[in-house]
């Protein structure tokens, strides 16, 4: 069936079985391949988007659920030439090894400090509870959204 | 002795010695740029960035001239395995000298063109000036240069002190994609009319097929193909989902048998099998009487690589040929062992890096490339894309052996270790794909016409595998260490970061603090008594400064630190690492500081970075990781079953290299295993009196301990 949906401000026509979670529809119906599948589970957080507001795990939550609601990806933050400061502050920081968590945690920070521009390191290590990094950027990552938030204060 | 020139080939620095033409690893070009074509390949560990700097170095170009070309068969050089943290000394040096010999050549070129001798030449960025007056570009002589030639080795690469980006932490080349959330992995790559495969994998490893209804599946929305071949079966769909969901279908529709093949949980099943022995290490000088002998045994479970990313690859059949992007470490030998496996010749199958999530050794990438060709041959003439479940890569991924040492020493009148003695027991921590006695390839087991499994083994002495870094680097008069290889791993088991490492390290270097604590010595001092080498002392020294090792500190009974120390395979880089740690209800680990010296650091960030991370993920599997399974299955199969450290639970880390740029460069990725394994348990011990050696230290071991 055709479901319509809004993500990062462009109103997509999508079709999918309605129980098909929004990750693939993002990735294999939009193009968008920035959120990312980990488990499936809504365990890892590779594929956050944030859905009105919220920071979701895509792969847990269904086409049909989010019609009519304002999906944003990765990709609608920020660009090459302007990317958002979260994205700036990872590149300065170097925030990666491997990277394929760097979207959902970026995503999940978004969502939080669009809520608490002022966010604390311990607010920042609540809020990425179901974010899973496997290299050990940790530090990184967390140096990275300091930064952020520090610049978005600005 | 006399040689013969012309029978006798010379040999070559690093990887240039099996790919000996110039063209295989670079390219000059008319629009200003430089092409290099490494063999080695990004696992998220930066090696592409260190070795663009090389190559910008040598050549006196700008970094942003010169492109990374993703590895291929079908014309870059073979380096092998990108593993065991030798890229930067294989591919790195292989690219230090091509890129002199190469910059050598256009000098030449450019002399001619001036009119003028090399030495009145210098070099800006690709643009090449004569003293005189007059100048031309690399771009301009690009098209008269000829580098489909044998390097020569002759060329002099520059020493370190005019390097001005070796040595410098330039950024990452591939972070702002990733952090864009532009495609950036195997799994990103979308082509049109693209279609989605799964596998449905066995129950557990010895199962069997004994009935399958295909129908059902068959009929399905999307389905393109259902393969069944032996005891493989799987799907192919228009779409991902319809994928997944006629995967599940068919799993229902599929009747298994199962064996209890599986040992006991405890790593100790090692010792009631049967192993070969070997002694790698012995010295025999007479043990003086009177000392005081003590003993211990070490034990760490099976860990999982876990990669943040299921496995993934895309392939395609046409005509007889078969096209694959696959994220594997090795792709000729990949390719060697899909040529015997698809019947077809290896110039029959190309095969594309790209770059798939962190692997941490030999993962599911190499098994998942087959399971797409198998599904890629039921339908000829389109692109079809694997990507494992979670599920499936938590079950059927090569998991880090489990592994046993025990360890027995002396001590002398004096309070010095005069014999020494470890026995470790293990499996193989190596079945990558090599080609040879048989096939590593999951799915290639389960075919109508099963490929021979071959052995799971171990690399050679000095770098070794369930025997690396057994060999202790402090100077014992007495020692006698033996490796006893246990064949046929009742689990799938191969090669994860550090190999045997990890463990010999744990038990070498909580043995040392435990013989300490008889000797009535402080643990640092105790063991940079018994060392002789420069650079492990430096280490260690450098680590106690940071964190103000002070000695005979009592703890409160809570908060506690620890040492450990090991130089990797006894030839690569020295770390050592000082823990923090605090015990409530379970062992958390506040800080952990380190300090590295792995010769020259081409890039100083990327190796701080790698050094932060394996600490992270080490203390990670201390604490936490284990693969559980019953007698017969793995029963790990999400990440509620296999938790590992969160943001919550991060340590603070700190990492001073010591950069030696005069030294060669070795790897980093490895090698901070063991000394961050040990350093946590001395820290317990420090904390509580309490000596944890069963991997991991969870909450229940730690309360069982301390009662």
């Amino acid at each position: 069936m055709t479901h319509h949906i809004v993500v990062n401000g462009k109103p997509h026509e999508v079709t999918a079985d309605e129980e098909t979670p929004l990750l693939y529809v993002l990735r294999n119906e939009c193009g968008l391949k920035g959120a990312r599948y980990g488990c499936g589970l809504g365990m890892c957080g590779a594929c956050t988007v944030i859905i009105d507001g919220k920071a979701v795990q895509s792969c847990d939550v269904t086409v049909a659920a989010v019609s009519g609601k304002q999906v944003t990806t990765i990709e609608g933050i920020g660009t090459e030439d302007w990317p958002h400061p979260l994205q700036r502050a990872f590149i300065t920081e170097q925030a990666a090894q491997c990277g394929y968590c760097s979207s959902g945690i970026i995503m999940t920070a978004k969502a939080l400090l669009d809520a608490k521009p002022s966010a604390n390191d311990s607010e920042i290590r609540a809020a990425l509870e179901k974010n899973l990094c496997r290299c050990g950027t940790h530090q990184r990552i967390l140096r990275a959204i300091h930064r952020a938030v520090k610049e978005m204060g600005v | 002795m006399a040689q013969n020139d012309n029978s006798t080939r010379r040999k070559l620095p690093g990887s240039l010695e099996t790919n000996r033409l110039l063209d295989k690893w670079l390219a000059i070009h008319r629009d200003g740029t430089v092409s290099m074509h490494p063999g080695k390949v990004e696992i998220g560990q930066g090696i592409l960035t260190s070795l663009r700097q090389i190559v910008a170095e040598e050549l006196d170009v700008s970094l942003d001239r010169v492109r990374l070309i993703a590895a291929n068969t079908a014309n870059g050089p073979d380096e092998g395995m990108t593993s065991g943290s030798r890229s930067v000394e294989e591919s790195g040096i292989a690219f230090r000298y091509a890129a002199a010999e190469v910059r050598d050549l256009l000098l030449t070129r450019a002399g001619m063109r001036l009119g003028v001798s090399l030495e009145q030449l210098s070099v800006d960025d690709g643009v090449v000036s004569a003293r005189s007056g007059g100048s031309v570009s690399y771009w301009d002589l690009a098209d008269e240069l000829e580098l489909k030639r044998e390097a020569t080795g002759d060329a002099k690469p520059k020493p370190h002190t005019q390097h001005k980006i070796v040595g410098t932490a330039a950024s990452r080349v591939d972070i702002p994609r990733k952090v864009l959330g532009a495609p950036s992995y195997v799994q990103d790559i979308d082509i049109i009319g693209m279609l989605h495969g799964r596998i449905v994998r066995p129950p557990s490893e010895g199962a069997q097929l004994i009935a399958l209804d295909v129908n059902e599946t068959k009929d399905m929305p999307g389905v393109a193909a259902v393969v069944h071949d032996g005891s493989f079966i799987g799907v192919v769909a228009e779409r991902e989902e319809q994928a997944i969901r006629a995967a599940r279908r068919l799993a229902r529709a599929a009747q298994w048998k199962e064996t209890a093949a599986l040992p006991e949980f405890d790593p100790r099943y090692l010792l009631k099998r049967e192993a070969k022995s070997e002694v790698v290490s012995e010295k025999s000088a007479t043990v003086p009487d009177g000392g005081k002998t003590l003993e211990a045994e070490y034990t760490r479970p099976y860990i999982a690589h876990a990669s943040l990313a299921p496995s993934c690859a895309i392939a395609r059949f046409d005509d007889g040929k078969y096209t694959i992007a696959t994220h594997s470490q090795g792709i000729f030998p990949l390719r060697g062992e899909l040529s015997t496996v698809l019947g077809v010749a290896p110039e029959n199958i190309v095969l594309t890096h790209a770059e798939g999530a962190g692997c941490y050794g030999h993962n599911a990438a190499d098994d998942v490339a087959l399971d797409a060709a198998l599904l890629a041959r039921a339908v000829p003439g389109r692109d079809v894309r694997v990507q494992w479940m979670r599920e499936d890569e938590f079950a059927w991924e090569p998991y880090g052996s489990a592994m046993m040492a025990k360890t027995r020493a002396t001590l002398g009148t004096d309070g010095n270790i005069v014999s020494f003695a470890l026995d470790v027991w293990s499996h193989g921590h190596s079945s990558r794909p090599s080609g040879r006695n048989g096939v590593n390839l999951l799915a290639a087991w389960y075919l109508e016409k099963p490929q021979p499994r071959a052995p799971t083994g171990n690399p050679p002495l000095p770098g070794g595998g369930s025997h690396r870094n057994a060999i202790p680097i402090y100077e014992f008069p007495n020692q006698r260490i033996t490796n006893h290889l246990v064949p046929k791993p009742p689990l799938r088991a191969s090669a994860l970061r550090g190999l045997g490492s990890q463990c010999n390290v744990f038990a070498i270097e909580s043995f040392m603090d435990e013989l300490a604590q008889m000797a009535g010595a402080d643990p640092v001092e105790f063991r940079l008594r018994h060392l002789k080498d420069a650079r492990a002392t430096a280490v260690i020294e450098k680590v106690a400064k940071m964190a103000g090792w002070k000695t005979a500190t009592k703890s409160d009974g809570t908060r506690g630190r620890g040492i450990g120390f090991a130089r990797y395979k006894n030839a690569a880089g020295y770390m050592a690492m000082i823990a923090e740690v605090e015990l409530a209800e379970s062992v958390r680990v506040l800080r952990v500081w380190s300090a590295v010296d792995v010769g020259q650091a081409i890039n100083p960030d990327g190796v701080i970075n790698q050094i932060e991370g394996g600490i992270i993920q080490t203390v990670s599997w201390v604490l936490k990781e284990q693969v559980r399974y019953d007698r017969e299955r793995v029963t790990t199969r999400t990440w509620d079953d296999y938790p590992i450290l969160t943001f919550a639970e991060v340590p603070a880390v700190e990492v001073a290299l010591i950069n030696r740029p005069e030294l060669p460069p070795v790897g980093a990725g490895e090698g901070t295993q063991g000394p961050v394994t040990a350093a946590i348990a001395n820290a317990i011990y420090n904390a509580a009196g309490v000596r944890l050696r069963d991997l991991p230290f969870t909450r229940e071991r730690l309360i069982a301990a301390m009662v």
